[in-house]
């Protein structure tokens, strides 16, 4: 049975920018593992041999001719941003 | 006090030379007022597709195979995360297990000595966009024009063992994405950028010492002269019975220190996943044979081929060949006067000035590779001394006029009539008395100041071996 301890949680959860407080570490440790465990049904099956499926997709990518095209305005681009001028996106200082 | 050897591993960007970006439509176009090269795709909206500029496959393609790689039929983007305003996806869209291209090598010659660097892999990537800074409020500017853009990162393996085998191989990098047009090559723009990996290790250990990462290095100048001075820094700090801590230090160049970058470090912990929107990128192999077929001449064989076939000196070659226009120009003009060596003199000489001058590359000139051949021939034809052919360089650069037509129109070809050159000598011999004198007592070098006499009277244009003829005779 797969275990993740709280720290672990934490961890993953400082990546996210999220700060959970205890009794959800606790909640997600508890959850995290049940999934992990739940996959780990598939480490009993014999791989040995058989490609990695990234995708149940199969068909080939689609790729695009290197074509330049203008999509968007400024405006369109910067309307939904929580603070911005006529040209840029601004965010708190970074450094 | 213990002998060290630095172990130099380099991880190069370069922004691979397309219209438009990686994953979408938008220009590439540098320059261009913020954040209108900008849509859905590379501002990272919710519930957009990404979909893979077909140009971008094959110019990473093309560099693995300038680079001996191996290019995987079968490639897989994946997603690296992280939180950075300028990354408006929250993750960068890269490759992690398959890289396009894997296991290449390239040779460098550092003081007469060839030494094989492996590269690692090659993989694509999407760049960020750009943050300004400003001084006086509390806020950064976000400019998302490069978000998006493709560029492909060259490890390297950790086989170099000096500044100068880095600079080296990144020069030689250079040159092979700027022959196979997929990158401009131009450092300023950060189209081509360098960071580099350095550890010290006492001479003979197996083992590697702990490595920092040098950023901003954006000059050929800087990486040699971070680089030094971060080996010159971890010896100090061995030396002192200190350990070097793993970490990213951020060259200045003003200072020519590097400094620690901390508390961006935090683990790197980019947890790599296969991206989802994107299938495997697959190619095929006709594909890939066409563009086997095709790969141009690359620089270290055409120096080669330079030096076998017209006998010039490995530096003249090395300059030459290190842009693919200046070798063009350098074949083209030879052709015409089949003189390579005087070509090369020309090229480096007067040409090179020019065009440092301006601030220019050789493409960009009106001048001919055939006008500098016909140059070098009327040169050496005795028409024009070489001195003419200096002064007269900038003007026939800036129009393209074709020398022989222009020197004839301008009166300056070279006086080889004996009568008239005998007049001006016999002048200059009648106005210096005392330098006779001298001359004859023994101070031969006087000829020079002879020769400066008679060219003044002839405006230049007197042929030298003529008057150094007539003066030997009539002083002698
Ligand atoms: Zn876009």
């Amino acid at each position: 049975m797969t275990t993740i301890s709280t720290e672990q949680v934490a961890a993953i959860a400082r990546l996210a920018r999220l700060a959970p407080d205890e009794a959800q570490l606790e909640t997600f440790a508890r959850q995290f593992g049940d999934i992990l465990g739940y996959m780990e049904m598939l480490n009993g099956l014999d791989t040995t041999g058989v490609e990695p499926l990234y995708s149940p997709v199969q068909h080939a990518t689609a790729l695009r001719p290197d074509e330049a095209a203008p999509r968007c305005t400024r405006e369109d681009v910067l309307r939904n941003a929580p603070e911005a001028d006529q040209e840029f996106f601004i965010v708190p200082r970074i450094v | 006090m213990a002998l060290y050897e630095a172990v130099i591993g380099l991880e190069v960007h370069a922004q691979l030379r397309t219209r438009s970006k990686l994953f979408c439509s938008c220009s590439t176009a540098f320059g261009a007022a913020p954040n209108t090269n900008v849509c859905e795709v590379c501002s990272g909206m919710p519930g957009v597709l990404p979909v893979p500029n077909a140009r971008a496959v094959e110019y990473a393609a093309r560099m693995g195979m300038a680079v001996n790689c191996t290019v995987n039929p079968v490639s897989v983007f994946a997603r690296k995360n992280y939180f950075y305003p300028d990354l408006p996806k929250g993750y960068q869209i890269s490759q992690f297990e398959t890289p396009i291209c894997e296991h290449g090598h390239l040779d460098i010659t550092v003081n007469g000595q060839t030494r094989r660097i492996g590269i690692t892999r090659i993989h694509m990537e999407d760049d960020a966009g750009k943050n300004i800074h400003s001084a006086g409020d509390n806020a950064s500017y976000v400019d998302l024009n490069r978000s998006g853009v493709p560029l492909i990162e060259i490890v390297s393996e950790p086989d170099m063992r000096s500044a100068e085998e880095a600079v080296a191989y990144l020069k030689a990098l250079h040159a092979i994405v700027v022959y196979l047009g997929v990158c401009d090559g131009n450092m300023e723009e950060g189209s081509f950028r360098c960071d580099a990996n350095v550890s010290i290790r006492p001479k003979g250990q197996q083992e590697f010492g702990t490595r920092a990462e040098l950023k901003n290095l954006n000059s050929f100048r800087n990486v040699q002269r971070a680089i030094e001075y971060e080996i010159a820094r971890q010896q100090d700090v061995l030396e002192d019975g200190d350990a070097v801590v793993q970490e990213t230090r951020l060259y200045d160049a003003v200072k020519n220190v590097t400094v620690s970058m901390r508390g961006k470090e935090e683990a790197h912990d980019y947890r790599y996943f296969p991206d989802p929107d994107l299938m495997p990128v697959r190619i095929a192999a006709e594909d890939l044979a066409r563009w086997r077929a095709d790969l141009p001449e690359l620089p270290q064989a055409r120096r080669a081929r330079l030096m076998e076939q017209h006998g010039l000196s490995e530096q003249d070659a090395e300059v030459l060949t290190a842009d693919r226009a200046l070798a063009d120009f350098f074949e083209a003009a030879t052709a015409v006067c089949g003189q390579p060596k005087k070509v090369s003199n020309m090229m480096q000489g007067a040409l090179l000035r020019e065009l440092n001058q301006r601030a220019v590359t050789v493409d960009a000139i009106a001048m001919r590779p055939e006008a500098l051949g016909e140059l070098v021939r009327i040169v050496e034809a005795g028409l024009i001394s070489a001195k003419i052919a200096n002064d007269i360089f900038g003007e026939l650069l800036e129009s393209g006029a074709m020398p022989e037509a222009f020197v004839k129109e301008r009166g300056l070809v070279q006086i080889s009539d004996t009568s008239a050159i005998e007049t001006a000598v016999d002048e200059a011999i009648a106005e210096n008395p005392a330098e006779v004198e001298a001359y004859k007592g023994g101070k031969t070098k006087l000829i020079s100041f002879f020769m400066g006499q008679i060219m003044r009277k002839t405006k230049g244009k007197a042929n030298p071996a003529l008057v150094t003829e007539l003066l030997q005779k009539k002083l002698g």
